[in-house]
């Protein structure tokens, strides 16, 4: 894979103009995370309306490849139910990104995914069968 | 050493690198340039040859069997600790521990010396420089004990700043614990000077030396330290060895770190006597056969000449420093190029985040780490939240820095396009 591959257009389009960036004055879910490993923090916001969500915003510091998750995945929950983004992986959050990762770089990808599942499943109850 | 002296002699960086396999590795089609050092380094084929002699011809397990191979491994085993105890200038290949490494090494002084000597209201001095290794063990000891932390400051370059020393170590301080080589920034700590005045506290010294040990000589006993501990892995050797060098009298003192096999005298099921130091400390079988692979790496090394070898780290640290620093929106963390400093280089690039740094330098075939360096509290202190770091061993060369520094370019453009 050539250098212009891994840091695809995309990613780095959404790196540069992160989609739904900011916070919610006042989020049905918030949740925070951090990947001690490099320091990346990402702070979720979410406004749930009929069990759908509503708006979402995140904000925090990152590398390229886990701001860039956060803003498609942000993009990606809007409009669906709880149970929708319950339902999403790991593979899910590649295919956004159109790339492979090895694990170290997987957990800056992932790092928006599991802060958004602590903050759903922090209203209805966390399930550790569920977690992906 | 001062900063101006001449090395004796140069290395032969070209004949170096012929004796390590994996610089033939080509990654993402481009040559491997490996500047990850500090983290672990490479292996040369003469420390893979002695691991695979070991398991093809000798092993058995040491101090056990009476048979020719047993008298072989515990040959082999206890020759490597004389080799060890030379290359550090112990004054006893018996005042040398075998240890997995550095982080046991420390963990092995706060708990057998500190639960018999450290009680409530005591003090612990350490550095914000030092790696998590050397920070942890001592705030579990402090912690079980209700004795208090303190650390020496670091200044804006990455120096120690030793202006209130007096009064860190005033009261009743049991030991001062720090590194010589900062693993996050290259500085050199004035071993010497710490030693002297925490002694004339009435404290003990430990020095972690992972990163001084494998690239500038060390002369244990001209320290005056009461501990000392380094890493196999990062000095050329295996992983999963390392070793912790005391003065003789701590280790007759201290209790004893693990219970098991090899450090005992005497057993009865209600009550055992300890085997004499290092034994003693030695529980279970050990990792003889990454001893008998440390070795090989010290006799490695000790031809090349570590004054040599710490000259040439610091002739690469200091060419990155320049032509880092040359590039707008590079900024080179740690203390200036002028002073006498490790084979390290820690730096960020505008904005860009030091994952995406390294990202991008991985393409290039370039090795470096990004992230915190496990000095949580030392990037803190400087204010950023994750660096990129180049770190260099005696295989590197000047080539390889000129692929950096073109290499952040490339960053600067994919990042700025």
């Amino acid at each position: 894979m050539s250098l212009d591959d891994f840091y695809r257009q995309n990613i780095l389009d959404h790196y540069q103009n992160p989609r739904n960036w900011g916070t919610l004055e006042h989020p049905d879910v918030s949740a925070e995370d951090s990947n001690p490993l490099c320091g990346d923090r990402i702070r979720m916001d979410l406004k749930i309306k009929d069990g759908r969500v509503e708006d979402v915003k995140f904000s925090g510091t990152g590398c390229s490849i886990s701001r860039a998750a956060a803003s498609m995945l942000s993009d990606e929950i809007i409009g669906k139910t709880l149970d929708e983004v319950k339902a999403l992986n790991r593979d899910d959050v590649l295919e956004l990104l159109g790339i492979e990762l090895g694990p170290v770089r997987l957990k800056c990808a992932l790092l928006a995914l599991k802060t958004l599942k602590v903050g759903v499943y922090g209203i209805q109850g966390w399930k550790e069968e569920d977690e992906s | 050493m001062t900063p101006t002296a001449a090395p004796s002699r140069r290395l032969d960086v070209a004949a170096i690198r012929r004796d390590f396999p994996i610089l033939e590795r080509k990654i993402h089609g481009k040559p491997l340039a490996y500047l990850d050092n500090t983290a672990t380094t490479q292996k040369p084929a003469s420390v893979l040859k002695a691991l695979d002699d070991f398991y093809r011809l000798h092993n058995a397990n040491p101090h056990r069997g009476v048979y020719l191979l047993g008298e072989e491994a515990t040959a082999a085993y206890e020759q490597a600790r004389e080799t060890v105890a030379r290359f550090v200038n112990a004054r006893s290949a018996r005042d040398v521990v075998f240890t997995r490494g550095t982080t046991e090494s420390v963990n092995l002084v706060a708990s057998a010396w500190g639960r018999a000597n450290v009680a409530r209201g005591d003090v612990i001095v350490s550095t914000e420089m030092e790696h998590h290794s050397n920070l942890v063990p001592w705030q579990l000891l402090a912690e079980e004990k209700g004795a208090n932390l303190r650390h020496i400051p670091v200044d804006g370059q990455g120096r120690l700043d030793l202006t209130n020393l007096d009064a860190l170590l005033d009261g009743p301080v049991k030991i001062v614990s720090f590194t010589w080589v900062s693993n996050a920034l290259g500085t050199l700590n004035p071993v010497a000077e710490l030693t002297r005045r925490a002694h004339a506290a009435g404290a003990l010294v430990f020095v972690d030396a992972a990163q001084a040990v494998p690239h500038m000589p060390v002369d244990f006993q001209a320290t005056g330290a009461d501990f000392l501990a380094f890493s196999g892995h990062k000095m050329l050797g295996p992983t999963g060895i390392g070793a912790l060098v005391s003065k003789r009298e701590h280790l007759e003192a201290m209790p004893p770190y693990q219970g098991g096999g090899e450090m005992i005298r005497e057993v009865t099921l209600l009550r055992s006597t300890w085997a004499d130091p290092p034994a003693k400390f030695e529980a279970g079988t050990t990792n003889f056969a990454d001893a008998v692979g440390l070795a090989a790496a010290i006799d490695y090394l000790t031809p090349l000449g570590m004054d040599a070898v710490h000259a040439h780290g610091r002739e690469l640290a200091c060419q990155a420093i320049r032509l880092l620093q040359a590039i707008p929106g590079v900024t080179v963390h740690g203390p200036p190029v002028t002073e006498d400093r490790g084979g390290v280089v820690s730096f960020t690039v505008d904005d860009i985040h030091a994952h995406d740094v390294a990202g991008v330098l991985d393409r290039e075939g370039i090795a470096v780490r990004a992230g915190h360096h496990c000095a949580m509290p030392l990037h803190a202190r400087l204010g950023v939240p994750a660096t990129a770091r180049a770190s260099f061993a005696v295989y590197n060369e000047s080539s390889e820095i000129e692929r950096l520094a073109a290499g952040i370019l490339k960053v600067k453009a994919v990042f700025h396009r």
